[in-house]
């Protein structure tokens, strides 16, 4: 992260593209003009006066700007040997007289940086896949952070997961290919419909089992096995994307986004009310009701068996096994099973950024018209986009509705659809890493992080004794809609930006105006 | 699918001068051209045309089989419509001079439905029955709705959009979604996430009961108050100085600026006219309808885009136009008897006639004329 920003930040300095754009760069101009010393001075400063206000908010607070100051500047510090003895110290520190998990997570954070860089790209990720799979085990020991309260359990894990799959999968669209789609929420619709047709009691008049465990071969309706019915909602959801995409895909951005919202409430409203389809009495959706519940996930008796009992059964009957002193449950399967599908999800999608295809998406999100005098194929590449983008929507959505066992209607709203961009954007468009950061974090924040968050305001700030009492989660839409306006004024580009779309939304490569119109109106 | 552009081919029946000097006009790069149009009728347009046909079968039926139930739903859309129309211009305002699509509209006109009940009841006590005090009233609460929706959009336009004026066209239209959720979070912490009443002031007596077809005192005052607002819309844009300063920089800013106009206050004044839009439709609304929530803004606002589209955007008539038939449709979805879908179809049909529209013609019914309102 932090050489992506010294790299952009040097691009500021030799090409000063950044002349006109936003507030930031007025204020970076400022700030660049003042001496090194009296930079840190500053910035030292505020910290301690910032961590002494918070302080008698919440102590914790207040240490904690304290320790997040301390990993600044130590990370600043020349390596050998002040880097590795501040951060000794700071461990040391934790280990003696603060949480000793924090202690733990700061050791193996600064062992990761120290693994030379060449090795880093592949040892990163693996260390953080470690430390995902292993989350089960450690999260109930985990120490509280301050506003946020304890770590999120993990059925909030497999939540986390599912969105950062779907936030994936938009990226390919909205960050490739730079498709605006407002209706994203009808792909996760559509997956978890098909699940949800394909392995309950929905079609009743029809008794057919694939496969399915933990039911009554007798049960009617349709149940296939989940794992054929994740590829069949990913395909099916592909080519309703296919379907949608054909007609609006020729259509330029900002309409291109009104038509995929129109769909995603055309979704909605479908599934809303084909308790009755079209007037025909055929009942598709189960209406507001909502389909539920869904067969369980499970590999079958046959080969649990046959691996020693190493593959469950069936997922929601398992669990006797105790390993690391925490006992094995059923959602901790489903945790696991996520990350396997978004390691595929991320695989696939590192895969096809720098693809032939891939290239061809960013070619014309750079410049269609130069793309198409390039010979890229305008309408193929884009649905392309659109049906791998919807493909990662139907497996997230599907896998969602079987670890719910239920599919509502409600659960499709086009809040969702903006909650998802939120994510896309908060990361940075077209960066796997930060979409997946941007993700998790805007997922937490949704379940749990807003109701704790609420919780600590409510107990901890007060004028007098008189208590704010604020309903957070309830203004979750809000609060997304304030962090997208942020994030677009002071860094378009996302938290961790994509170098590439970092330059495209500071030169503004579309429409580049021959008039400086941004400052015109002051003598004009 | 043509690109505009693209030279004329040869062999064409009408004078190249027509075709060249056209903008493209719905901001849509494969509109078809005029002459491809007209000389193969596609398929695509067969399915449009047959669509078409269908609905107006539809309503035919309707019409014989109950035509007392088919005019009074008629009225009623109509009355719907005007709202809408309000609603529509604002859209079609600001897209027809920065191309972007302010999602924050329609919450700009539900907070326009609050600022009425709230200056309405407690600034000026209104309340039902107070006979003719009642108009002056409701003027007063008219302005005070149209300055506040005014200066807000303003505000946002001077926040949200400015900055980015020379970002990628995106990075607008995403900005205005946030902006447009904070507002509507902005309307559930004022007034509460349930539906708040304005006091039923339009007095609802009939006017005239012509075959069982009624019409009420409250569905005229709301067309008396729309035509006089749009009159003066279109008076403003194409008579005035400052109207002639927005066409111009819709038309192209950067030579407007070199002109002489102030681009940026003349976008500022556009989105003040269109708050101020907005707020008038949110006070008829609020009086009409009589409940405002703080989530109806969006979708009602989408629907308002839904008409502008319909009708061309960017072009003034053509968004009252939309508005009108758009009005009419919902009405007739949730009215008519005879295989009418119901009003929990509504929100799918009007966004399947607005996919419909940007597919089969994306330059609206009255796209064809130039893009800043004449």
């Amino acid at each position: 992260m932090t050489e992506h920003q010294e790299e952009i930040a040097a691009t500021d300095d030799d090409g000063a593209i950044h002349d006109n754009v936003g507030i930031r760069n007025e204020l970076r101009a400022r700030w660049q003009a003042l001496a090194f010393k009296e930079r840190i001075a500053i910035v030292v400063g505020l910290e301690l006066v910032l961590a002494a206000l918070l302080f008698f908010i919440d102590h914790s607070l207040g240490f904690a700007v304290v320790t997040v100051a301390a990993l600044y500047w130590i990370n600043r510090l020349p390596p050998l040997p002040w880097k590795l003895a501040g951060q000794a110290l700071l461990v040391a520190v934790f280990l003696v007289a603060g949480p000793r998990s924090l202690a733990v997570v700061l050791a193996v954070a600064f062992a990761t940086f120290w693994i030379p860089k060449q090795y880093r790209v592949w040892a990163g990720p693996a260390v953080a896949i470690v430390l995902a799979v292993l989350y089960p085990f450690y999260q109930s020991k985990m120490f509280t952070v301050p506003v946020f309260g304890v770590w999120p359990d993990v059925a909030t894990g497999v939540y986390m997961i599912v969105f950062v799959m779907m936030a994936v999968g938009l990226n390919i669209v909205v960050g490739y290919a730079g498709l605006l789609d407002l209706g994203y929420v009808a792909f996760y619709a559509t997956g978890a419909y098909t699940a949800a047709w394909f392995a309950s009691l929905q079609f009743a008049h029809v008794t057919w089992h694939f496969g399915a465990v933990g039911i009554d071969p007798k049960l009617p309706g349709i149940h296939v096995t989940i794992w054929l019915l994740l590829l069949l909602a990913g395909v099916i959801t592909a080519l309703f994307g296919i379907i949608i995409g054909l007609p609006t895909l020729r259509l330029r951005g900002d309409y291109l986004a009104i038509v995929t919202l129109g769909f995603g409430e055309i979704i909605y409203d479908v599934a809303r009310n084909s308790d009755n389809f079209i007037g025909t009495g055929f009942n598709l959706t189960n209406g507001p009701n909502g389909i539920t519940p869904l067969d369980s996930i499970g590999f079958g008796n046959s080969l649990s068996h046959w691996t020693g009992g190493l593959l469950p059964a069936n997922y929601l009957s398992c669990c006797n096994a105790k390993y690391l002193g925490h006992q094995i449950q059923s959602t901790d399967l489903f945790f696991w099973t996520a990350i396997v599908l978004l390691l595929i999800t991320v695989f696939c999608s590192l895969r096809l950024q720098y693809s032939r295809l891939g290239r061809a998406w960013i070619a014309i999100r750079e410049d269609e018209t130069a793309a198409a005098a390039m010979g890229i194929p305008l309408m193929r590449t884009k649905t392309w986009a659109y049906a791998s983008g919807a493909f990662f929507g139907g497996v997230a959505g599907a896998y969602y509705a079987v670890f719910k066992s239920a599919t509502f209607p409600g659960d499709f709203y086009f809040n969702i659809s903006v909650f998802i961009l939120c994510m896309v954007i908060l990361g940075g468009m077209g960066n796997i890493t930060g979409v997946i950061v941007g993700g998790a974090f805007l997922a937490y924040l949704n379940e749990e992080g807003l109701a704790n968050t609420g919780a600590w305001i409510n107990a901890n700030i007060h004028i007098g004794s008189h208590h704010p009492n604020l309903d957070v989660p309830l203004y979750a839409s809000g609060i997304y809609g304030l962090i997208i306006l942020i994030v677009m004024l002071f860094r378009p580009e996302g938290l961790i930006p994509s170098r590439r779309v970092a330059a495209e939304m500071h030169e503004g490569v579309h429409d580049e105006p021959l008039y400086d119109i941004a400052h015109a109106g002051s003598d004009g | 699918m043509g690109e505009p552009g693209v030279p004329p081919r040869e062999g064409r029946s009408f004078p190249s001068k027509t075709v060249m000097s056209r903008k493209p006009v719905a901001a849509d790069a494969s509109a078809p051209t005029l002459a491809t149009r007209f000389k193969r009728p596609s398929a695509i347009s067969t399915v449009g045309l047959v669509l078409v046909a269908l609905l107006l079968f539809w309503l035919g039926v309707n019409l014989v089989k109950a035509p007392s139930v088919f005019f009074t739903v008629f009225l009623i859309g109509f009355t719907t419509g005007c709202v809408y129309a309000l609603v529509a211009l604002g859209y079609t305002l600001v897209y027809g001079i920065l191309e972007l699509i302010n999602f924050a509209h329609g919450d700009v006109f539900m907070l326009g439905g609050m600022f009425t009940i709230t200056f309405g009841t407690q600034l000026f006590g209104l309340k039902q029955g107070q006979g003719i005090v009642t108009v002056p009233i409701v003027f007063a609460t008219l302005l005070l709705s149209m300055l506040a929706c005014g200066l807000l959009n303003a505000g946002i336009e001077l926040i949200a959009y400015r900055p980015l004026r020379n970002a990628p066209r995106l990075a607008p239209l995403i900005t205005a979604i946030g902006v447009s959720f904070i507002i509507e979070d902005v309307g559930l912490a004022w007034k509460g996430p349930n539906y708040i009443t304005a006091p039923s002031v339009f007095p609802q007596s009939q006017i005239f009961n012509f075959y069982g077809v009624a019409y009420e005192w409250n569905k005229l005052i709301v067309v008396a108050i729309t035509v006089p607002v749009l009159l003066a819309l279109l008076y403003l844009v194409q008579r005035t100085r400052q109207g002639k300063a927005m066409r111009a920089t819709a038309q192209d800013k950067e030579a407007a600026a070199i002109m002489g106009i102030n681009v940026n206050r003349t976008i500022s004044f556009t989105f003040l006219i269109a708050g101020a839009l907005a707020g008038a439709a949110g006070l008829l609304y609020s009086l009409y309808v009589t409940t405002v929530r703080f989530d109806q803004g969006f979708q009602l606002g989408l629907i308002a885009f839904t008409a502008a589209v319909f009708g061309g955007i960017g072009n003034l008539p053509g968004a009252v136009l939309g508005a009108v038939l758009i009005g009419c449709i919902q009405a007739f979805n949730e009215g008519l008897s005879w295989h009418a879908p119901g009003s929990d179809w509504t929100e799918a049909i009007v966004f399947s006639i607005l996919i419909m529209i940007l597919v089969f013609r994306p330059e609206g019914l009255l796209g064809e004329r130039t893009p800043e309102g004449g």
